[in-house]
């Protein structure tokens, strides 16, 4: 039996099984690969389906030998039209749409989100909430970091890293449940404040998670900070100095690794963050290594801020008190599961026909947001996560359009990557941390 | 982005007393409606167009200022796009819609041009940004109309000049725009003039100050320079904005579909992008897209 495959470089050897033959691929030597008619240049997709790429990201990496010569993204392929979507949604109703982009980070893009529509309607969340919501930012800010140098180092191969760093993303999840009620996809923060109280006992699980993850933190800096491997795999790749960040518009880490200490919490402070002590640690190698070491140094910071936030709560409302904003239903926890707390339902199906037809027309239909624009930054784990709503005086919005910092950042990876090996590819994409959800939305 | 709450409705005449501050009642389904009535400039200038005659082109056709001598009025003379007939029941008009078969949108909106002063550092800015116009002789008219609105401040800018305004707003020691955050579209609805919009959001990092730049477009004609040769970064952001929108980008390197497969046909966010039913298996029903359902805001 003559087989086809034979001319090709690398023949594939066929067994014959009872199911039919089944052909063993292998990978062909380089040398039959390159002759005298083709240059040694190949072309091949790293992705999407890739574990190594961070999602469903698509690299294509032209290679000489194991040098990348040139790289570019393709992205698209967790595009679910979010922006689009929420323009057939009333204004709450985006929340629960925004909070799915960037899925490791879900109370960033909720708060960015509503910080966009509250500067929108002229209200100002009050200051209990406003408090919870920087808890909470800087909680999920923790999770979403320790989730970067998990799968940065499971990519590199520090599978301990992996194991330890969702271990204590695990805690994160864990608290953010007990707070919000959801691990993921919270649609806890809303526009004028947020959908309810916490529950009590809050401040001692918080105050316990920020005792529990100051005793680990420091275990990566046992693991990983000063470990030779990834010390090498790090140190002096990926580079992107300054100008380069500002010229592809990189933010967050990346832009502090290059030595600019931009944050928005400190030069555009929201939620009351010019009240709280923290620092913004920068570093001057714009290498990997140095985002590492800013995501590390900036966990610690967020633990200082939970401190002070735990101690800035004060008892009252979390929502405006503007019934034509304020959800009208009083949650409760019933006995058969979280509803409409039943005294709210004997008043509008009892007494009050005025607050029934309130409640369904603000719960149906929405509040209207005076015409106009705005656009509302705040500082995600990534970068700079900017809102632009455009409102026509409706109850939903005529545009949202995200400015994730995934995507942007994203762009940088063809000049930290290019002209290197293409294991240092893993190393840079992994330290922009890219979150597909919020790169296609 | 300092100081929210300057909130400027200049529309001509004397702003009208509070009324539409919000949190009060400014959110209110009465305010809702009102946002079509006199106390709100932009709305104002559209429930006019549709007073004296609907038809599409009667908005945008007072156009910018041809001015090339600095004698038009600052603010521009931007005018608002003609507002959509909204129609309720039983051939009801005016009165708001409480049949529900308007459908989701409400009449175009146009934001009312600022007057001096802006306030904070808007003034300042707007000095500066002339001067710097001026030394790299782009005319005065290029910036068609300011607005001030809930503490940003907007510049509705031709075409032509965009490029060289970034470069200027990029370069000039005085303004120093260093990042473009992100440039985006805004369909304003298929009956609307001129109905696609290019938002800049650009930051300066050194003054901490951030601006908006707008170019408006038609969509028959929905071509707009590339920024990509000034602000790299824009280089994705517009390949999204043509992706989503259909806004071609002149001069962009590789201007191709970057979150909607390479073989799409339509700009998924425009607004009349068909938005499809679902068919339902009772007679051949089918539920209609949610743009044709029945709303009632």
């Amino acid at each position: 039996m003559t087989d086809i495959r034979d001319d090709s470089p690398a023949p594939a050897e066929e067994r014959i099984t009872t199911e039919g033959p089944v052909y063993t691929v292998t990978g062909g030597d380089w040398d039959t690969l390159i002759d005298a008619e083709h240059d040694d240049r190949i072309v091949i997709n790293m992705g999407p389906q890739h574990p190594s790429t961070h999602g469903v990201l698509r690299l294509v990496l032209e290679l000489e030998g194991e040098t990348v010569q040139q790289a570019r993204s393709v992205i698209g392929y967790l595009h679910t039209g979010i922006e689009k979507n929420c323009e057939y949604r009333n204004w709450t109703q985006g929340v629960t749409f925004v909070t799915r982009m960037d899925y490791l980070a879900p109370i960033f893009n909720e708060t960015a989100y509503c910080l966009g529509v509250e500067k929108l309607l002229g209200v100002e969340a009050p200051r209990r909430a406003q408090v919870a919501r920087v808890m909470l930012m800087e909680l999920t800010r923790i999770g979403s970091h320790l989730v970067c140098l998990a799968t940065g180092g499971m990519e590199l191969g520090a599978l301990t890293g992996m194991t330890a760093g969702f271990r204590e993303r695990e805690e994160v999840l864990h608290l953010l449940e007990f707070l919000t009620g959801l691990r993921m996809n919270h649609a806890y923060v809303r526009p004028g404040g947020l959908a309810q109280d916490f529950p009590e006992g809050w401040a001692e699980k918080v105050t316990d998670f920020v005792k529990v993850m100051r005793s680990r933190l420091p275990d990566y800096d046992k693991l990983l900070t000063g470990q030779p491997i990834w010390r090498q795999r790090l140190e002096n790749v990926g580079y992107l100095p300054l100008d380069g960040c500002l010229a592809l518009g990189a933010t967050g880490p990346i832009l502090r690794s290059a030595g600019l200490p931009w944050d928005q919490r400190k030069v555009e402070p929201y939620c009351g963050y010019e009240e709280y002590d923290f620092e913004v640690p920068t570093a001057t190698e714009a290498d990997c290594y140095a985002r590492y070491r800013l995501r590390v140094a900036e966990m610690h910071e967020s633990l200082k801020i939970i401190e002070q936030a735990v101690a800035k709560m004060e008892p009252g409302p979390v929502m405006v008190a503007d019934r034509k904003i304020a959800w009208p239903a009083q949650l409760t926890i019933g006995s058969d599961g979280m509803g409409n707390s039943l005294e709210h339902v004997r008043k509008i199906m009892g007494q009050s026909m005025e607050s029934l037809i309130h409640h369904f027309k603000l719960v149906t239909e929405g509040f209207a947001v005076p015409a106009g624009q705005v656009y509302s930054a705040v500082e995600s784990p990534r970068g700079e996560l900017g809102y632009h709503l455009v409102s026509d005086g409706g109850t939903r919005p005529l545009r949202v359009h995200v400015r994730d910092p995934s995507f942007v950042n994203l762009q940088t990876m063809p000049a930290m990557s290019e002209g290197g090996m293409v294991a240092d590819v893993i190393a840079a994409v992994a330290s922009i941390d890219p979150v597909m959800g919020g790169v296609d939305r | 982005m300092s100081d929210s709450g300057e909130r400027k409705t200049t529309d001509g005449r004397p702003a009208a007393p509070s009324d539409d501050t919000p949190g009060t009642e400014g959110t209110s389904k009465e305010s809702a409606e009102r946002t079509g009535g006199p106390h709100s400039s932009a709305q104002e200038s559209g429930a006019d167009a549709a007073e004296t005659g609907m038809g599409p082109g009667r908005g945008g056709e007072v156009e910018q200022t041809t001015d090339q001598d600095g004698t038009a009025p600052e603010g521009g003379t931007r005018t608002a796009p003609a507002a959509r007939d909204r129609q309720g029941m039983f051939g009801v008009r005016g009165s708001g819609d409480t049949s529900g078969f308007g459908g989701l949108r409400l009449p175009g909106y146009a934001p009312a041009p600022a007057e001096r002063p802006y306030g904070g550092w808007f003034d300042e800015f707007a000095d500066e940004f002339a001067e710097a116009l001026l030394e790299r002789g782009i005319p005065r008219g290029a910036v068609e109309q300011v607005t001030v609105d809930r503490g940003e401040i907007t510049f509705y800018v031709q075409r032509e000049h965009i490029v060289e305004m970034c470069r200027t707003l990029r370069d000039d020691p005085a303004l120093r725009y260093e990042l473009c955050s992100s440039v985006s579209g805004v369909d304003y609805g298929a009956d609307v003039d001129r109905r696609l919009h290019v938002v800049y959001h650009l930051l300066s990092m050194t003054f901490r100050r951030r601006i908006r730049l707008e170019v408006v477009l038609d969509v028959d004609d929905a071509h707009v320079p590339s920024i990509v040769e000034v602000y790299p970064t824009a280089d994705w952001h517009e390949r999204e904005t043509w992706d989503m929108f259909g806004v071609i980008f002149d001069g962009h390197p590789a201007l191709t579909r970057i979150l909607m497969p390479d073989d799409w046909e339509g700009h998924p966010q425009r607004k009349d992008y068909p938005l499809g039913g679902i068919p339902v298996e009772y007679k051949g029903a089918e539920i209609p897209p949610p743009d044709e359902r029945r709303a009632y805001s």
